[in-house]
């Protein structure tokens, strides 16, 4: 798994819970070095065992664990380039849900070995979704429903979620769209100085 | 011909391209596309002259409506007249029967600043314009290059740590300064008996100043070889400064067979070295401090003795060898 996942587990656990319990969950899923590169390849194996470890240590539901780190990537002020990269891929929520079918092709695009799960979007009527996500990380669909939650909440899109669990290696997410402009939502800069 | 509809044909235009002018035969603007009406939100530009508007200044400068029109359907470069001063790529069609022009805008590779200078969101592009994808492209790769960035700052510095850690030369492969002071306070404290030879080679310099630091290399190279081949496997060789090096020969050997040895080495190391088309000439000078067991001189002080042992051979006109203890009798 590419080195920019573990190290958003990380950092999300580091915010969320302090460096103290990433140093615990470190510890506990035996890794080498505890701070993860963004810009290396781990063994596939790595992710799962910090994922179960973390929930093990941290006490928590891994539904859970995995939709906060969903919402954390989208709306941590520290993780802008998240919201950003995906607000590229719509101009409105539904188009953005659209754009999900390429999210693969995308960050492929800009790291080359970074391979994302692969989603796919299936309309059922003008407000009802689908999503499919596969993965090989157990409960995966959770931190997209995180992602879709504070993604709508950006573009100012009222939604439902809901889990479909997981068949093989596809988990299933139901998408209802209640009110595509509910709120004013979050400008988005097509240009920013940074 | 019939006329043609444009108020409905603009409205498709401003779509397709929302970054066109329509211009009159005299080359005034007749319409502004929603887009390009942002980059002067605060003038219409109807009415105006096109090239009083935009600065045409490649291929080559143009001033005049005619030298425009002769420019059709080729690609022209021009930027805006007032700050920003945006630069803009464009091509223009001229309309049948001298109703004007059509001229088609983009911000080519200035579309960064464009979208910061002009505050422009999605919906000022036409959907099959690839400026988002661009953005997006700009914008992922940077922060993946800051993250490579990163990494590479800290690999680098790890670099540095391990080359500090280090024992070998990396040039002769030979022990360095560090593996060397090891080495000698260690057969000190275990009060060894071995031989500390320090050799300097000459006109070295001449070489690297004349020849390069390439040559200089080399020869630093072909030196190491020499003493690795006169040497015994268990003595150490270290290159301790930039053509210094010191050997330890281990166990108390006779004086007449360290002569022999460093005589070796001087004749080793005053063959010539062939450097691509160039022959290097060095010599060395030797100084040689011999401890034997119980001798109470610490590291730096027999340090001190083999360095002024190498100066002896120096001032005696170089390429030869000293020992410390023929010199004693002159201090």
């Amino acid at each position: 798994m590419h080195g920019l996942i573990n190290k958003a587990v990380e950092a999300f656990v580091k915010d969320t819970y302090g460096v103290d319990a990433w140093r615990v969950i470190a510890h506990r899923a035996d890794l080498e070095d505890p701070s993860f590169e963004a810009m290396m390849v781990y063994d596939n194996s790595v992710t799962p065992r910090v994922v179960d470890c973390a929930t093990e240590a941290l006490g928590v539901e891994r539904g859970d664990f995995l939709q906060n780190l969903g919402t954390y990537l989208v709306s941590q002020p520290s993780q802008q380039a998240v919201r950003r990269l995906l607000r590229f891929g719509g101009v409105d929520f539904v188009d953005f849900l659209y754009s999900l079918d390429d999210l693969y092709d995308r960050a492929r695009l800009a790291v080359a070995d970074l391979f994302l799960p692969r989603l796919e979007l299936r309309e059922h009527t003008v407000n009802q979704f689908s999503l499919t996500v596969r993965s090989d990380i157990d409960g995966f669909g959770h931190v997209l429903i995180g992602l879709l939650t504070a993604m709508a909440d950006d573009y100012g899109a009222l939604v439902m979620l809901e889990y479909g669990g997981r068949q093989g290696e596809v988990e299933t997410i139901a998408i209802a769209l209640l009110e595509t402009a509910f709120a004013a939502g979050n400008r988005f800069e097509l240009g920013v100085r940074v | 011909m019939p006329t043609l509809d444009w108020p409905a044909l603009e409205a498709a235009f401003d779509i397709l391209c929302p970054m066109h002018l329509r211009l009159t035969e005299t080359g005034h603007i007749v319409h502004v596309a929603p887009t390009l009406k942002k980059l002067r939100p605060d003038a219409d530009l109807t009415g105006m002259r096109f090239l009083e508007v935009f600065r045409l200044d490649r291929p080559r400068s143009i001033t005049t409506m005619s030298e425009l029109m002769s420019r059709a359907r080729s690609k022209l470069h021009l930027e805006l007249r007032e700050a920003p001063c945006t630069s803009l790529k464009g091509v223009l069609v001229r309309l049948p029967k001298g109703q004007g022009a059509l001229v088609n805008l983009s911000f080519g590779i200035s579309v960064v600043e464009g979208v910061q200078d002009f505050g422009l969101s999605s919906a000022d592009f036409a959907a099959t314009d690839l400026a988002i994808e661009m953005l997006y492209l700009v914008e992922a790769k940077s922060a993946a290059m800051d993250a490579s960035r990163n990494l590479n700052q800290r690999l680098q510095g790890a670099k540095l740590a391990a080359e500090e850690q280090a024992a070998t030369d990396t040039l002769t492969g030979l022990k360095n300064r560090r593996a060397a002071d090891r080495i000698l306070e260690t057969a000190i404290e275990e009060d060894r008996p071995f031989t500390l030879m320090q050799l300097d080679l000459d006109f070295f310099k001449a070489v690297n100043d004349s020849k390069g630091h390439a040559a200089g290399d080399r020869v630093l190279q072909e030196v190491a070889k020499i003493m690795r081949a006169e040497t015994r496997k268990g003595d150490v060789i270290a290159r301790v400064g930039g053509d210094e090096f010191i050997i330890l020969i281990e166990g108390s050997a006779e004086k007449d067979r360290l002569k022999e040895i460093a005589s070796r080495l001087i004749r080793g190391i005053e063959q010539p070295i062939k450097f691509e088309d160039e022959t290097c000439h060095i010599s060395s000078s030797i100084g040689i401090a011999r401890r034997l067991v119980g001798d109470p001189r610490g590291m730096d002080a027999l340090m001190q003795c083999s360095d002024r042992a190498l100066y002896a051979s120096k001032s005696k006109g170089r390429a030869c060898a000293t020992f410390d203890d023929d010199l004693v009798e002159l201090y």
